[in-house]
Order: structure tokens, then C-alpha cells, then sequence
């Protein structure tokens, strides 16, 4: 339900897509995929330079700092754009609403919106979730190459690097996490690393290979699970089922 | 019991509640948004002929329960795990004196848990002290997301749990059901991160932690360090539902716990009234892991019947009929469940 209030049509319209555009790149860290696909944005307004988004999720209960995470990270990319100069965003129909609305206006950051139940920062929260999306985008290039050549075992992936993956989509999702943590995209870096760019021992390849398989059908089922819920919740939403 | 194909299965439904979630119990927007949170899961994963309506949701009852439960839904023995909810509801959201007089009028039939908060402090453990006496607790079931005052959540391992964990241990309730929900203190961190049951697991060897929903949304954190503790196990809460909206995913949720864990660390659950059992126990009677899943070994006969009763029946000694029982060519097993 987009909706664009228009001043002059040709300008605001595509105000619009790139305030739309641009939310591409908040990402939900649990699901490991933008709030544009996931379903998340409600709205879009623009208005000159003022810009307006409301965000929702699958239920009322999500967590509340995974919602402000996202919420910020909102208003940080909208407030980059180079022509917003007033920038508004909403949480709605959630349990912390009030709460993150309210520290969202007054630009008051995660202590200043959690007060008391906030310590330090998310920054540990959100660097775990980049691990663990990164544990899953290597697990899928990985199992990939198994079944693509079934006399290929799980322990001869210990001396698979970077060069002997294809130039495919998932290869392509692995160096965009790799990128996010920190590690590079090098023809003969190793793929099964731990989040500093390690290899893991040959004899413990299998073992690695099924912890991170474990991660990848979590982070999945969770996608599918929220993703079904926001449907419900909004039965309106043309977001699809995965 | 349960008859399929000529084999017969003994049902526990390990997390069963008797809730009242109408208006005049809401103590504010948030007992009005937590049930219809509950009602969006239940509408979600539900086959469309097993849905209720919200009205019906808000409040079940305690003879719609017996019905749902033991003469529709094939089970002998359910477990109440009650959530106390008093920042949204006036009365609390699990209805402790309707579920204790339910057990009482069917001790054959239904076990009651009650729950703590550690947050209660030292005249919650005298409380605990009476609970234990009064219900005769075997078990207990922990909401560490549960809203208190100006906190809202806590840990497994704050000094004051480990307080009411060692009480527990001294008082006989052996069996801790751990429920992760959003809100921790801090919010810095994960709420849903199971880390605080790892280290409760090791300091306190005598009690059994059942993980509901198996640590989903991070089965990946529970599955390890239920590899590592040999008194933590699944409760299938949640998980079980999605065997009707993606047997796929089910079938890799499942296919994860058995080479993680096991099959005797694992136990079925509808959660009800989130969910009826009936329909739970016909579809995982009847489910095979997907072809396509080559990576599992298909699911055993034995292994289901352990999840769906024995399991559970051997935590909280429940006596279980002999032809209900595993066959005597896995002796092992037997020992177990008797």
C-alpha cells in the first residue's frame, strides 16, 4: 500500500522509489533479508523533502530490539539521502510502539529509547547475526557442490576455496556476507571458516558442515514462519511465501 | 491411546494450557495483543477445519479441554505448563485454580505445573515452598519473557533463579520447562539465546530442562548445547504445526533433533489451545521424512512412539500400559520407558 502524496509529480514520484529503493538495504539480522521483501514496509510518503515510512511485523511480540534495529536503520538510510530533510518513521501495531516511536523523533539512540534496559549497544547483537548469516550462505554453496558431484565427500570440502565456486547466485550471496564480517573475496581464501576467516580442521569438517546446516534451516524456517504470520496478520500484503 | 495401522500409541502432550484471555481479564493492550498473537499462530499452521473462532479462542474452558484433549484428541496423560502473564491479564493468563481441580477430579489423567518468577524474591520462594506442597509439583514451567514491575525478562543463571532452581531441586520438581520470549534485560543481547539453560544444565545435574518449541527461533544454539547436556531436552511445541504448512521444513526441524540429540530427548506437545492434538497425532503418525531430505534416515515407529508418549511418561513416571510399551526385541528401550 504505497501511497505517494504528490507536490510535483516527476520529482516525487521518484522520491518515492528511491526513499522505497533505499530501505532495500535495512536488513531483518534474524532472517537475513530486506524489510522491502520481507513485507515490513507499510507505507511510503513523500513530501518535498519531508519523507514518511511506517514500518510492521508478523506479530505484536517481536522482539523489540530486533524492531528498533530496524526501525533505526530506517531512518539513517532515509536521512542519507541527499534531498530528505524532514524524516519520519513508524512503528506500528507493535507491543513497544510508543517506546520506539518516541526515540525514533527525538533521535535519542538504543540508551536513550531502552534507558534502563539498555547497557552498551546492539552492535554485539547485530555482529552475531552477521556471523550466523554468513554461517548459512556458506553452508549453501557448500552442500551445493555435494550435490552437484556426488563423488565429492563432505571432509574433501576442507580444501574447497573461494575460485573452485561457480559464478552462481549463491556464491555471489556468500561474498556479500563474507564482505559484511570482514573477510575478502580471494580466489584461494578457504569457503568453511569459522567468522575470522579460519579454516576448520580437516577431521572436524563434517561436524562444521552440519552446525552450519542447522543454522541455515533455522534462519529458514524462520523466514517462512514470519513471512506466513505477516500475511495473516495483514491479510492485504502481496508479499510472497518465500 | 492412538490405533494406526495396526501399532498403537501411549500420548502424552507434554504442554497443554487452560487460558483465559476474554476482555474483562485484559488488563491492558497488551493481554489483548499477546492472544491475538497466539490466535495468528494458531490461524497460521492450523488445516483450515481445525481453526477456532476468536471467541472461542479467548476462552476454552475446562470441559471443552477434556473433550479436546482425551475424547477427541486421543490423549492419556497432558501436562498443564501455565504462563502467569499479571502485567496483561487481571486474573493471570493460565488459570491455576480451574486446572489444579481439573487434575485433581483426574490425577489418571492430567498432571498440573505451576510456574515462578525469580523476581519474586525470597517471599516467592516461601511460595514456592506451599506450590510444591499444594499441587504436589513434579514440574514447572518458566516464561523468561514474562513482564515484571519495570523488568521484563530475565536469565536462567541470575543469582536469584539459581535461588528458586536450587529450592527446586530440593523439593522434588525435577522436570523444568524453559519457554524463550522476546524480552530480556538487557535488550543488548538476544532474548531467544539459549546459552542461560546451557550453564543451568551443568550446575544443576538432577533436573531435566525441556526447551519448548526446541529452541526455535535459534534450533541451531539448542540443538548444540543439547548435544553437550545430557538433561536437556525438545518439547515439540510450535514445531509439530508446521507438519501441515511445510512438511518439508518439519521434516528438517525433526531430521535435526534425532542426529543432534536423539530420539529419547524429545516430546510431544500441541500446546493447546494454541493448537487441538487430534490433528497433530494423526499427521505425525502418518509423516516420512521427504524424499528429497536424503540427508535424514526415515522416521522408525519406535522413534515416534517415544516422542509421542514415552518419552515424557518416563520424565513424570506415568505408568504406561504393557502392550503400549516397546517390543521386547529393543530391551534397551523398554528399560526406558517402563
Amino acid at each position: 500500500m504505497m501511497t505517494t502524496r504528490m507536490t510535483t509529480p516527476t520529482t516525487t514520484t521518484s522520491r518515492h522509489d528511491q526513499a522505497f529503493r533505499a530501505l532495500d538495504a535495512v536488513v531483518d539480522p534474524e532472517l537475513d533479508e530486506p524489510i522491502t521483501d520481507l513485507g515490513f514496509v507499510r507505507s511510503v510518503e513523500v513530501d518535498d523533502d519531508r519523507v514518511e515510512v511506517h514500518l510492521r511485523l508478523p506479530t505484536s511480540f517481536c522482539a523489540p530490539n530486533f524492531a528498533y534495529l530496524m526501525a533505526s536503520d530506517s531512518k539513517d538510510v532515509l536521512t542519507a539521502l541527499p534531498w530528505t530533510g524532514h524524516v519520519v518513521v513508524e512503528l506500528d501495531d507493535h507491543h513497544d510502539s510508543d517506546l520506539i516511536n518516541a526515540g525514533l523523533a527525538a533521535d535519542a539512540g538504543y540508551r536513550g529509547t531502552f534507558v534502563h534496559e539498555a547497557d552498551d549497544s546492539l552492535d554485539v547483537l547485530r555482529v552475531t547475526f552477521q556471523r550466523k548469516a554468513h554461517t548459512a550462505a556458506m553452508e549453501r554453496v557448500l552442500t551445493r557442490l555435494l550435490l552437484a558431484d556426488p563423488e565429492r565427500s563432505e571432509i574433501d570440502l576442507h580444501g574447497v576455496t573461494i575460485g573452485d565456486l561457480p559464478a552462481d547466485d549463491a556464491t555471489a550471496a556468500l561474498l556479500r556476507r563474507r564482505a559484511v564480517i570482514g573477510l575478502g573475496e580471494g580466489a584461494d581464501l578457504p569457503v568453511l571458516v569459522d567468522h575470522t576467516g579460519v579454516a576448520h580442521p580437516r577431521d572436524e569438517v563434517p561436524l562444521r558442515l552440519r552446525m552450519a546446516r542447522s543454522t541455515r534451516i533455522s534462519i529458514e524456517g524462520n523466514a517462512h514462519f514470519c513471512r506466513g504470520l505477516l500475511r495473516t496478520r495483514y491479510p492485504d500484503t502481496s508479499v510472497p511465501a518465500t | 491411546m492412538y490405533s494406526y495401522n495396526g501399532e498403537s500409541y501411549f500420548i502424552v502432550d507434554a504442554h497443554v494450557a487452560l487460558w483465559d484471555a476474554r476482555p474483562e481479564n485484559q488488563r491492558n493492550i497488551h493481554g489483548k495483543q499477546f492472544i491475538d498473537c497466539f490466535y495468528d499462530y494458531h490461524r497460521n499452521l492450523s488445516p483450515q477445519a481445525e481453526v477456532w473462532s476468536y471467541e472461542d479462542y479467548l476462552y476454552q474452558g475446562g470441559e471443552r479441554l477434556m473433550k479436546d484433549l482425551f475424547t477427541d484428541g486421543y490423549v492419556d496423560h497432558a501436562i498443564f505448563q501455565p504462563a502467569h502473564l499479571g502485567e496483561f491479564y487481571h486474573r493471570g493468563f493460565g488459570q491455576t485454580e480451574e486446572a489444579f481441580a481439573l487434575t485433581q477430579a483426574h490425577p489418571d489423567k492430567l498432571t498440573y505445573n505451576h510456574c515462578w518468577d525469580p523476581r519474586d524474591g525470597e517471599q516467592g520462594l516461601e511460595q514456592l515452598r506451599e506450590d510444591a506442597k499444594r499441587f504436589g509439583l513434579k514440574g514447572a514451567k518458566l516464561y523468561t519473557a514474562e513482564w515484571h514491575g519495570d523488568s521484563r525478562g530475565y536469565k536462567l543463571d541470575d543469582p536469584w533463579s539459581y535461588r528458586y532452581l536450587e529450592a527446586a531441586q530440593e523439593l522434588g520438581i525435577r522436570n523444568i520447562h524453559v519457554h524463550k520470549g522476546p524480552t530480556i534485560r538487557p535488550l543488548d543481547r538476544d532474548a531467544f539465546d539459549v546459552a542461560d539453560v546451557d550453564k543451568v544444565a551443568t550446575d544443576f545435574t538432577e533436573l531435566n530442562f525441556v526447551v519448548e518449541h526446541c529452541g526455535l527461533p535459534r534450533l541451531e544454539d539448542f540443538c548444540w548445547i543439547a548435544t553437550q547436556e545430557p538433561n536437556v531436552h525438545a518439547g515439540l511445541a510450535v514445531a509439530l504445526p508446521f507438519i501441515h504448512t511445510r512438511p518439508k521444513y518439519f521434516g528438517q526441524i525433526i531430521g535435526e533433533l534425532l542426529y543432534w540429540i536423539g530420539e529419547d530427548r524429545i516430546q510431544f506437545s500441541s500446546d493447546y489451545a494454541l493448537w487441538t492434538p487430534r490433528w497433530l497425532i494423526e499427521a505425525f503418525v502418518d509423516f516420512q521424512i521427504p524424499d528429497e531430505l536424503s540427508e535424514y534416515a526415515p522416521l522408525t515407529t519406535a522413534q515416534k512412539k517415544k516422542i509421542l508418549g514415552l518419552n515424557a511418561a518416563a520424565m513424570y513416571d506415568i505408568p504406561v500400559p504393557a502392550e503400549l510399551q516397546l517390543r521386547a526385541e529393543a530391551p534397551e528401550e523398554v528399560a526406558v520407558a517402563s
